[in-house]
């Protein structure tokens, strides 16, 4: 993957798999702790100990009809050679909450990119499911629900191509906002 | 500056322009792949691409959606076509350029995109 953002769309499919119907992603940009931290938490079905112990080792994976399952292992990966690492939060019945953590200005530490697009994407695929963005920079925050924007557009359904295209750029307009220096 | 507030001039807007999903024998159904195989090799890109597209072309019969990994990912980004009656279509090495001339020659005007469908990779 050439962007974090990947990741997250990525990652947060395993959520929908589980059958999530709400993913929470946040994104902690803390430069002055020199950390970026990028979380996906889902009330999915959840992994059971032993699972969850072995889900960061590649080609794992719960389905049966071919070996697949490197999501994890490549954000795993992105995360340590960042000088960060991945924890893994699960429990059956309640959810999972994945937990990236990377050196903010490691030279290896890819870019976060285009998160409108993966939110957009997510939506687009998964009118169904709330998604809420919390997106931290410096301390200021920028959070985003599609329940909201649900009750601001009934009848009209979230994943209507008008509603995607200004949900993209509010969301790009919104994460620039704050990343401008007050 | 966006504000969610906008958002309630845009339902006005589009609610009269809601028209039920016609379940007509031309309703065609667009697959994304966007497992980590197909959002690794570009599908992102190419979804929003197609979305974008059949909304500008106003195609009232075609859905889009995306799955998981289809089991052929050195061919990701991979985008099939199921129309009723017909067989399924299954693009490959798709990209932006590419999903831009198979919503116009497929799923506007039905000429199949054959160079860049499964059948024609060696």
């Amino acid at each position: 993957m050439t962007e974090l953002s990947l990741h997250i769309l990525d990652i947060a499919q395993n959520s929908i798999k589980a059958g999530a119907d709400r993913i929470h992603i946040g994104v902690n940009e803390d430069i002055d702790g020199n950390l970026l931290t990028i979380t996906v938490s889902d009330n999915g079905c959840g992994m059971s100990e032993e699972l969850k112990n072995r889900v960061l080792s590649p080609f794992t994976t719960t389905r049966t009809t071919r070996k697949i399952g490197l999501g994890l292992p490549l954000l795993n990966m992105a995360a340590e050679l960042s000088g960060g690492k991945l924890d893994i939060w699960s429990k059956e019945g309640v959810g999972t909450k994945v937990v990236a953590t990377f050196v903010y200005n490691h030279i290896d530490r890819m870019p976060i990119g285009d998160l409108a697009a993966t939110m957009t994407t997510l939506i687009q695929g998964n009118a169904n499911v709330e998604f809420e963005l919390d997106y931290k920079y410096k301390g200021k925050d920028f959070y985003f629900d599609t329940g909201e924007v649900k009750t601001k557009i009934d009848p009209v359904a979230i994943d209507n191509a008008e509603i995607i295209k200004w949900l993209y750029e509010y969301i790009t307009e919104s994460i620039e906002a704050l990343r401008q220096e007050p | 500056m966006k504000s969610i507030e906008e958002l309630a001039a845009i339902r006005e807007r589009v609610k009269s322009n809601i028209e039920l999903r016609e379940n007509n024998e031309n309703a065609k159904r667009v697959v994304v792949g966007m497992a980590t195989c197909g959002i690794a090799a570009g599908a992102r890109p190419v979804l929003n691409t197609i979305v974008e597209e059949v909304a500008k072309r106003g195609l009232k019969n075609v859905t889009v959606t995306q799955t998981g990994c289809i089991g052929v990912c050195k061919f990701e980004p991979i985008v099939e076509v199921y129309e009723p009656g017909k067989e399924k279509v299954t693009y490959v090495k798709v990209d932006p350029k590419k999903a831009l001339r198979i919503v116009n020659d497929h799923l506007v005007n039905n000429n199949v995109v054959v160079e860049y469908t499964i059948t024609s990779e060696k």
